[in-house]
């Protein structure tokens, strides 16, 4: 039984559902009961036609589904009227899914829960797991979302940008549990930048593959935080990396500039640096104004700051920090960097104890103690 | 087996004997540190003790309501004196004996200089949502 090839049909397989009159949410649980069936029937009787079956099987299960709700008799009526004969057409159901999962009438945590269900074809268990939530409370999320797209047409253009912005935060909630929502995101933005073919799909494919190639090298054996500068960059993944610049170059090539572009642009910069002395920080500075150019993102800046002061020196990168507010997530860390540079050690240490105690989670927050000690040891000694 | 709350507190409990704040330690001892708790919660849960842990921000607001149509008061996130929680762990253990005993334990995490903190964390049972049949 492959479960990936199960997770890629499921998207088509409930598009051709809706396509045909369902209504997204029950179409949606039809599909998923007729994975449960595949599961047992597969692995004796493969069928010749694995998106067929399905179809077959999901549509018998949702006119069931129907059926049992005496309040919709009056739709399945309709429904069974109007039940077409075709055979599964070649429309492309799958991209018209993405965009209703991640219609901007959700908010952006229940549009990623929505998407990982329809879209990826995640179990509600494997995305309550991944999220460290309750699988009753993610039940609810979900439901609850596709009530609220129960009534979008399904054959309206969606927003791109609001598709690929769901996908970053699938990649950025990183691995839990039995899924890898970083490889998960992978996955759909893949297949997403194939089908659309936008070069902005691509870029941020591009920026997840660069990001993914560095994971194994990114944390220690207990679970402690190796910044950029001192990880091991021969347990970087180089096939990954490879595939990132190709993708890249691709889409840099059509002269549509965006900004997950720029930031794969920027990932690949440190990817091809064999040491991190080596690193080209004054082209990265000019990716960063660029990407200021397209966001005017305070964040970015910060960013900017930080590669102003590898290329510049750590007092031009302060010079660059002093016209950002302080209050930003990631200043006191950012100063606090560009002031050890700088010679200003007990500044350095006051600022990243600071950043610690304003620190999200925890390796982050454990990184800068250490630091804060550091600094604080040499001090004294 | 009956549930208890071991609660870390950043401020609110009794100082701790050995009470040197983290990032005047050594980056080896806060590595020591960090490996005790590790070891520790990775221990409870081989032996079946463990429910869960959270580690909390300092960075904390009291909220109040403020009447109909008025957005809720804050004290703001920096508050002068406040009982402030770190984190919390719960266990799942036989006896109020052995709560104590690990909670102690817990207490013992190598701290500045390697030696001990000592420092106090609070244990409170939890209540049952439900009378006890068995008795």
């Amino acid at each position: 039984m492959n479960e990936s090839l199960l997770r890629e049909l499921v998207p088509a397989v409930i598009g051709v559902l809706v396509r045909r009159g369902a209504d997204f949410a029950t179409a949606e649980d039809a599909v998923q009961e007729a994975l449960i069936e595949a599961v047992g029937a597969w692995p004796d009787d493969p069928p010749r036609e694995p998106k067929a079956w399905l179809v077959t099987v999901a549509w018998r299960k949702f006119l069931d589904l129907a059926r049992a709700d005496a309040a919709r008799r009056r739709r399945e009526e309709r429904i069974d009227e109007q039940r077409p004969a075709e055979p599964v057409a070649a429309t492309d159901d799958t991209l018209q899914l993405y965009f209703l999962c991640a219609h901007p009438s959700l908010t952006p945590a229940s549009a990623v829960a929505l998407t990982l269900r329809a879209v990826g074809g995640l179990t509600t268990r494997q995305i309550a797991e991944a999220y460290l939530v309750p699988e009753a409370t993610m039940a609810q999320r979900i439901s609850r979302a596709k009530r609220t797209v129960a009534t979008v047409r399904f054959d309206q253009p969606g927003d791109l940008a609001t598709v690929l912005r769901v996908l970053y935060l699938v990649f950025n909630e990183g691995y839990s549990g039995d899924v890898d929502l970083a490889a998960e995101a992978i996955r759909l933005t893949r297949q997403l930048a194939t089908r659309t073919m936008h070069e902005e799909a691509a870029g941020l494919l591009a920026l997840m593959l660069l990001h993914h190639a560095r994971r194994p090298a990114r944390t220690g054996t207990d679970g402690r935080l190796i910044p950029l500068a001192e990880q091991d960059r021969g347990r970087w993944d180089t096939r990954l990396i490879a595939e990132g610049v190709d993708v890249l170059q691709a889409a840099l090539a059509r002269d549509r500039l965006g900004e997950y572009q720029v930031q794969a642009a920027i990932a690949a910069l440190h990817a091809d640096a064999a040491t991190a002395a080596e690193t080209d920080w004054v082209q990265i500075v000019e990716w960063y104004d660029e990407l200021v150019a397209l966001t005017d993102s305070p964040i970015v800046r910060l960013n900017r700051a930080v590669a102003v002061g590898e290329a510049d020196g750590p007092q031009a990168g302060l010079a660059a920090l002093a016209d950002l507010d302080e209050a930003l997530p990631r200043y006191p860390a950012a100063a606090a960097y560009l002031h050890e540079r700088a010679g200003n050690a007990a500044t350095a240490a006051r600022l990243y104890a600071a950043a610690a105690r304003a620190a999200t989670n925890v390796p982050e927050r454990d990184h800068l103690t250490r630091q804060a000690a550091r600094l604080n040891t040499q001090l004294r000694g | 087996m009956a549930k208890y709350l071991l609660l870390k507190h950043y401020r609110g409990a009794p100082a701790a004997v050995n009470d040197v704040p983290m990032d005047q330690w050594t980056p080896e001892e806060v590595s020591a540190h960090l490996k005790y708790m590790d070891d520790f919660a990775k221990r409870l849960e081989r032996d079946g003790e463990y429910v869960g842990g959270v580690a909390l921000s300092p960075e904390g607001s009291f909220v109040r309501y403020d009447g109909e149509g008025r957005p809720p008061v804050t004290d703001g996130p920096f508050a002068e004196t406040k009982d402030l929680i770190a984190g919390w762990m719960v266990i799942d253990v036989d006896s109020y004996e052995r709560a104590v005993e690990l909670a102690g334990e817990l207490s013992a995490a190598p701290g500045a200089g390697g030696k001990p903190i000592h420092e106090w964390l609070e244990l409170r049972p939890f209540l049952a949502d439900h009378a006890d049949t068995t008795e």
